[in-house]
């Protein structure tokens, strides 16, 4: 992985962690030496191809990479006839890209003779691929899930249990991703010897909002080449869902010196960005330190953080990465918002006309696709990153739907109530 | 240059007895209360008081702080209430040290100088920020330091050698030595970590070293005064309010009485 400057005179981040004003290391002093080791070693193992060669491996041969990238041609049709090609992270062994930075901070984990693996979860995609990792290399494992998420993602609560993981749902607060992701962190202070906390997204302290980058910088390398090699030329856009934003700056960043790519993130709106019930970080909030990095967060003037909210339990977070902070504010990205029920319709429409059941988290950028698409026209190619599959999502969709017999079905014609 | 907060240090070294620092959040359970609150720890003898900026996403705190935190907020508290908290606690007790606690962002959002201003105005002397390290610090330092405020750094059992230097050079007032590894709570034990790193904080600084974490009776007070310049207290506070449950006389009168039996262990070495 070399060293990029792909935006004039930018270091990315620099030693500090800064994306422009944007990320460092906001944390107690307690978990300073723990930090420092984690940035250390990924260093270490960033030059040591044994470590690049075992995580090529598991990714071929466990993940099963190079995910496909299929064209959706009926899809398309509903979006202005715009061509889109979907990169397939859904089909990733436990269903999401959350895999491909778990698996590379499962081996530094070993690396640092760490024990036991604590993580959040929001979808409860990054606690599966996490029980996962933890049942394959044989860590202790124990996952924070809010308990409004534990409900909504119950099937994901039962396959990290049956992965061997100690599931706690997280009662303060919101009760979502947000306090999840602060129980978390005071395990980690009482037990940093032991446990490395693997961080699910690109956010957080310095380093891991790079290195979760990274690892999922395979995501934009892969499809970037399937792209030119099934079209001939450079998508005309790349669209992902945000939330803290991980398999957005995975599939982004290999295109960011391309500027004639738009690089576009969809936000979840909830009920519209412009009601209190949304998670549009970065269209809504202001910069800010949460969770160990300075970025837009969704927060009062008194600097409280405000509670977030979306259908999607993945998307419901009042923070985002601080490299979308900065990609926003130099204007290389856009991020859109997309609401509950636009996603939902998304989610529908591709399940009929391609049989592919995306996460809900997904259909935030196959909406934001669909708009995307209209706008643009028939000739252009847009690429979007469908990072995981609805199994979990079913109880919600046949809830928003009608889908179960004993409940009468809302509307089958489209506009789904709830 | 010495500060208020470095002068009530000092006169405690004077009596050979180790300082006495209680912690409350602000607006807890009311704003008025909470300074009645406060005022009861002086009374009842602490020598300094952080006056907590309660948070929405406390995380270095554990359940007992969290829920003084959120009764706080579900009250409404506001920074604004939180300065007048100090005003009004400095006003009554000149003798003692206020300082403020709280996570950066409020800070930051508030206006990092604005905040140094305006915390200077109403008589506080000082802050601690304790997801603030020193490497991210330099902004509040100066702002810090044009307001005469001090600037308390927290040291944990895992900071290494060097660290503790760069840590300590940094900060002013004292350095406060966190017992334990984790978050704030009342614990059974003082830990034997806490001791081992007053030792190796003291080789770097002449900064009073004071301990917090977990210290919730005077038999801890005691033993910690035996080896450190102070004692930290504050889930220990917070738990009797929430004991009472809503009657503020008994509430007072329990907080009154633990500060004092407190004040007894620190002057035991
Ligand atoms: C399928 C899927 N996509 C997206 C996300 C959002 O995370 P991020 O923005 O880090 O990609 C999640 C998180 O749980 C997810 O499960």
């Amino acid at each position: 992985m070399s060293e990029k400057d792909y935006l004039p005179g930018a270091q990315v981040p620099d030693a500090r962690g800064y994306f422009g004003a944007y990320g460092g290391r906001f944390i107690p002093e307690a978990l300073v030496a723990a930090v420092e080791q984690v940035a250390e070693e990924y260093e270490k193992a960033k030059a040591d191809p044994a470590f690049a060669a075992e995580l090529d491996g598991l990714l071929k041969d466990y993940t099963g990479r190079p995910s496909p990238l299929t064209d959706v041609h009926r899809f398309s049709a509903e979006a202005g006839g715009a061509r889109i090609l979907l990169k397939r992270e859904d089909l990733n062994h436990t269903g999401s890209h959350k895999i491909n930075n778990v698996l590379g901070q499962a081996l530094l984990t070993r690396r640092m003779g760490k024990t036991r693996i604590i993580a959040e979860t929001g979808a409860g995609q990054h606690g599966v691929a996490t029980a996962t990792a933890c049942a394959l290399f044989g860590f202790d494992c124990t996952i924070y899930m809010g308990e409004v998420d534990t409900q909504r993602q119950a099937l994901n609560v039962a396959r990290m249990r049956m992965l061997g993981a100690e599931v706690v749902a997280v009662k303060s607060g919101s009760r979502t991703l947000k306090d999840a992701i602060n129980e978390a962190f005071r395990d980690w202070v009482a037990n940093v010897d032991s446990t490395h906390y693997l961080f699910g997204t690109v956010a957080g302290p310095h380093p891991f909002p790079m290195m979760v980058r990274d690892f999922h910088r395979i995501i934009g390398v892969e499809a970037r080449q399937q792209v030119l090699d099934r079209t001939g030329r450079l998508p005309d856009a790349v669209v992902a869902c945000v939330g803290g934003g991980s398999n957005a700056m995975g599939i982004f960043h290999e295109f960011i010196p391309d500027a004639d790519v738009r690089l576009i993130g969809c936000e979840a709106a909830g009920e519209g960005a412009d009601t209190p019930r949304h998670a549009a970080t970065l269209t809504k909030g202001d910069p800010g330190v949460l969770h160990g990095s300075r970025t837009y967060v969704l927060q009062d003037e008194d600097g409280q953080t405000i509670e977030s909210h979306s259908i999607s339990a993945g998307l419901d977070y009042p923070g985002v990465g601080p490299e979308h902070a900065w990609l926003k504010d130099t204007g290389r990205a856009e991020y859109r918002p997309v609401t509950d029920d636009a996603a939902m319709q998304a989610l529908r429409l591709l399940s009929r006309t391609e049989g592919i059941i995306p996460a809900i988290e997904s259909a935030h950028a196959l909406a934001g696709a669909l708009e995307l698409g209209r706008e643009l026209g028939p000739e252009a190619t847009i690429l979007v990153s469908l990072s995981g599959r609805g199994d979990k999502d079913m109880h919600t969709a046949a809830q928003y739907f009608g889908l179960y017999d004993e409940q009468p079905a809302a509307d089958d014609a489209g506009n789904g109530g709830k | 240059m010495a500060s208020k907060l470095s002068g009530i240090l000092a006169a405690a070294k004077a009596e050979n007895r180790a300082a006495l620092i209680g912690y409350l959040p602000a607006g807890f359970p009311t704003v008025d209360g909470g300074i009645r609150a406060i005022n009861a720890l002086i009374e009842g003898g602490c020598d300094v008081v952080e006056v907590g900026l309660p948070h929405s996403d406390p995380v270095l705190d554990g359940a007992v702080i969290q829920t003084a935190d959120d009764i706080a907020l579900r009250g409404g508290v506001r920074i604004k209430d939180v300065l007048r908290t100090v005003q009004e606690v400095a006003t009554a007790h000149p003798e003692a040290a206020v300082l403020v606690m709280t996570y950066w962002n409020p800070v930051e959002r508030y206006g990092t100088a604005r905040f140094a201003a305006d915390l200077a105005a109403a008589g506080g002397t000082g802050c601690i920020l304790p997801d603030l390290p020193v490497e991210e610090s330099e902004e509040w330092r100066k702002a810090a330091d044009a307001h005469g405020l001090d600037t308390v750094f927290v040291v944990a059992p895992s900071s290494k050698d060097k660290r503790l230097a760069e840590v300590t050079a940094a900060g002013s007032g004292f350095v406060y030595a966190a017992a334990v590894m984790g978050v704030t709570g009342t614990r059974t034990q003082v830990g034997s970590l806490a001791e081992d790193l007053v030792a190796r904080t003291r080789a770097t600084t002449d900064l009073p070293v004071c301990v917090g974490l977990g210290v919730s009776n005077a038999e801890q007070a005691a033993e910690v005064a035996g080896f450190a310049d102070g004692v930290i207290v504050g889930s220990a506070f917070v738990k009797r309010i929430l004991d009472a449950d809503g009657d503020e006389p008994a509430a007072l009168a329990a907080v009154r009485a633990v500060a004092g039996e407190l004040a007894e262990g620190v002057r035991r070495r």
